[in-house]
């Protein structure tokens, strides 16, 4: 039966889905008057013990020399901990993981078998300083590097005004009020990690894009610096976790983490074309103002061995190494293509700076119950009386079988999208 | 550790009427006022384990209703089938005379709120396992762990398929002042308020001058505050009278180290569930601290008769 179910679904995973990421989870600084507001983020961890690697998907769209990056990291890191990655990996790995819609067609009903069931086309994924000054402003530069087409510098500081200044007096233009937000990563004694685009060697990689940025570090903290990047948001922003781990999902432990509504039966007109994306949009709007924009959302959570319905293929090994899943391989657990011990957890968090006043901190569960945001739409079954004249009862039990199911669908997308009854019912009747 | 009579001596719980509590009843009462003062007398007279099984049967409703705890039926079931049996089973092996099953009852609500799995056998084996504790790891006549503390520890760090979830209650600082309110009165009735506040205030200290050296604003201590699993842990995990010392100010001594180590734990090693760990891992100070500093054992019932009379 799971094999005929995956073979049936119509994988819909619209680009608009998974919000237009601007920003990361630290903040970018624009031109001084930064009409730059963040409001989406995507996110990749890998997380292996105490082994963290984070990958943050670059979609700056602003002038390349006005762009920055500070992300609070625990540790000072090397040369070897940093690397650019691939953007297509995020593409995969959304398109695997992003929510779906299954759509099943009734048989005829006076034939004995139940469903028939139907293949569908699958809709493609979218998819320089001073050293005195320095000493002077408490500000430490631990490293310096060049990375693919970033500048980085590591810093460490002990006063928050100071990094504030050294950060503006280097270019990089902070927003106002960096220095409170700075100061608690500070007193934590954590490090910055600061990167900018090197113009000179972004020429040279040929991309018109920046590339994903990538760092590994190994530290019991497990958690996502978000606060940084509230400094220049208004109103509520978005951020898209996928984290990689061996046991199990993964998990808030100091916010609530609740499920997505799914896996229920919704009106057949939702297949048109770009209707599953608004009614994903408006329902996951509906559900975070439900919740106050205090709860983190499981959109996802699947063994990368396998996936029923598969939206797209399970990340192969080279993928997943990318991506920096570094135990793949080397336990040589390869069970067939694609099958890896891999687990995929994605979280989708709409957060304010009232609602979210500290970072995430997560934790590893041993929850392994797989669950996807998967959505079913069921074609009744368009023969006439005449295919059923054997059976009119039959085939009358069913119209108004249906009827009911088609009323039933109508009331649960009003539910969770807060759309008006009378519109879905009249958009039924079409 | 001592089995057996011991053991039935030390779990007895009286079974006949307590003594009414001294509620004057005046003379010229109108029969309203007399019906509520004897309400009130009925309620003072009644197991503190009442109220908590009252409380944290509706904490249980409300988790499974309206905060999606994840928490099948099934589960609830047959945690309460196996806690209840066990401590059936026990009380016939040891012959236990005195022995009831609320007790159980609370262990089996605290097992069902706390512990989080993916099958239907991990709840009941915990319900079991934790109710044996109090039978078989016994230190001087009283039980070592709260059971639900044990329960928790065995499925965060034992059981394949359990699992904790301490952000589950989220951070409605509303639904905290509605714990405590109801925690309070469950602890006020057993008698054992001190420790839930000396731990709650020396908790809050700790995080409060952690907001203020890292600069932070109040909404975070707000936000840390209002999580429900911090207390929950503060009112019905801390404050089991059976589990913590007998004397009052090594109460609050006790108190104040399970809340450092649990800072500790939590902002320090950046692990999860830190008050429940701290709990556990101290817990075999208190057989020690009561062997040091003798007191009173607790009774669950009130009472005017002497308690202990049989240990």
């Amino acid at each position: 039966m799971r094999i005929a179910l995956a073979a049936a679904v119509v994988a819909l995973v619209p680009a608009a889905v998974a919000p237009p990421a601007h920003a990361f989870c630290g903040f970018f600084v624009g031109k001084a008057d930064a009409s730059l507001f963040n409001e989406a983020s995507q996110v990749m961890m890998v997380r292996d013990g105490d082994k963290t690697t984070i990958t943050m998907l670059n979609d700056y769209k602003g002038e390349l020399t006005d762009f920055a990056l500070v992300v609070p990291v625990p540790v000072v890191l090397k040369r070897d901990d940093i690397r650019v990655a691939d953007k297509k990996i995020f593409d995969r790995i959304d398109a695997y993981s992003a929510p779906r819609l299954a759509e099943y067609y009734d048989a005829n009903p006076c034939d004995r078998r139940e469903y028939a069931l139907r293949r569908a086309e699958a809709v493609p994924s979218p998819g320089k300083s001073a050293g005195g000054r320095e000493k002077a402003l408490g500000v430490e530069v631990e490293a310096r590097y060049t990375v693919g087409e970033y500048d980085i510098v590591i810093l460490s500081a002990s006063q928050s005004d100071g990094l504030e200044t050294w950060l503006t007096e280097n270019g990089y233009k902070i927003p106002a009020g960096a220095s409170r937000a700075l100061r608690p990563y500070i007193q934590q004694n954590m490090k910055f990690f600061v990167a900018r685009v090197n113009l000179k060697e972004q020429a040279k990689t040929g991309f018109s894009y920046l590339r994903p940025l990538q760092f590994r570090f190994e530290s019991a903290r497990f958690m996502l610096p978000i606060r940084l990047g509230m400094i220049n948001a208004q109103g509520p922003q978005d951020l898209i976790v996928y984290v990689l781990s061996r046991q199990g999902r993964v998990e808030s432990t100091n916010y609530r983490t609740v499920k997505l509504p799914a896996n229920m039966e919704l009106p057949t007109w939702l297949k048109q074309k770009g209707e599953f994306t608004r009614f994903y949009k408006a329902m996951f709007d509906q559900q975070a103002k439900r919740e106050n924009h205090r709860v983190v959302f499981t959109e996802y959570f699947w063994d990368m061995a396998w996936c029923d319905p598969c939206a797209a293929d399970p990340l192969s090994v080279a993928e997943l190494r990318e991506a920096g899943v570094t135990w793949v391989a080397d336990d040589g657990r390869r069970r067939g293509s694609g099958a890896q011990p891999v687990v995929l957890t994605r979280l989708h968090i709409r957060y304010t700076r009232e609602t979210f006043p500290e970072d995430l901190v997560f934790h590893e569960t041993k929850d392994r119950a797989n669950f996807q945001t998967r959505y079913v739409l069921r074609h009744p079954w368009r023969g006439g009386l005449l295919q059923c004249l054997d059976s009119l009862g039959t085939y009358q039990r069913y119209r108004e079988s249906v009827a009911a199911r088609e009323e039933r669908a109508a009331q649960v997308l009003a539910n969770l999208t807060g759309w008006s009854i009378d519109e879905i019912r009249r958009r039924q009747g079409r | 550790m001592q089995m057996a009579k011991s053991a039935a001596a030390a779990t007895a719980e009286t079974f006949a009427p307590p003594t009414a509590a001294a509620v004057p009843v005046s003379v010229r009462a109108s029969p309203l006022v007399r019906a509520a003062r004897g309400f009130v007398a009925a309620f003072r007279r009644l197991d503190a384990r009442v109220f908590q099984i009252v409380f944290l049967g509706s904490l249980l409703l409300f988790g499974a209703l309206l905060r999606d705890f994840a928490l099948q039926w099934e589960q609830v079931v047959l945690t309460f089938a196996a806690g209840l049996a066990t401590q059936a089973f026990w009380i016939k092996a040891l012959g236990l005379k005195k022995v009831g099953f609320l007790s159980a009852f609370v262990t089996c609500l605290g097992t069902s709120i706390l512990v989080r799995a993916d099958s239907l056998w991990v709840h009941p084996l915990l319900a079991s396992l934790a109710m044996s504790s109090k039978f078989t790891i016994r230190i001087r006549g009283k039980h070592l762990y709260n059971p639900a503390n044990l329960a928790v520890i065995l499925a965060i760090a034992v059981v394949p398929g359990a699992w904790a979830s301490p952000g589950q209650w989220g951070s409605d600082v509303l639904i905290g002042l509605w714990f405590v309110c109801l925690g309070v009165t469950v602890t006020t009735s057993a008698k054992r308020l001190d420790i839930a506040w000396a731990f709650l205030g020396s908790y809050t200290a700790l995080l409060a001058a952690r907001m203020l050296i890292l600069g932070q604003s109040e909404m975070v201590l707000i936000h840390q505050l209002g999580n429900g699993a911090l207390l929950l842990f503060t009112f019905f995990m801390i404050s089991d009278p059976m589990t913590t010392p007998n004397r009052r100010p090594l109460r609050l001594a006790y108190a104040f180290l399970v809340a450092a180590f649990a800072f500790v734990w939590q902002f320090h090693l950046f692990q999860p569930n830190g008050p429940v760990w701290a709990l556990f891992l101290l817990t075999p100070l208190v057989p020690l601290i009561d062997w040091l500093w003798p007191g009173q054992k607790h009774s669950w019932r009130p009472s005017t008769r002497p308690i202990n009379v049989l240990s």
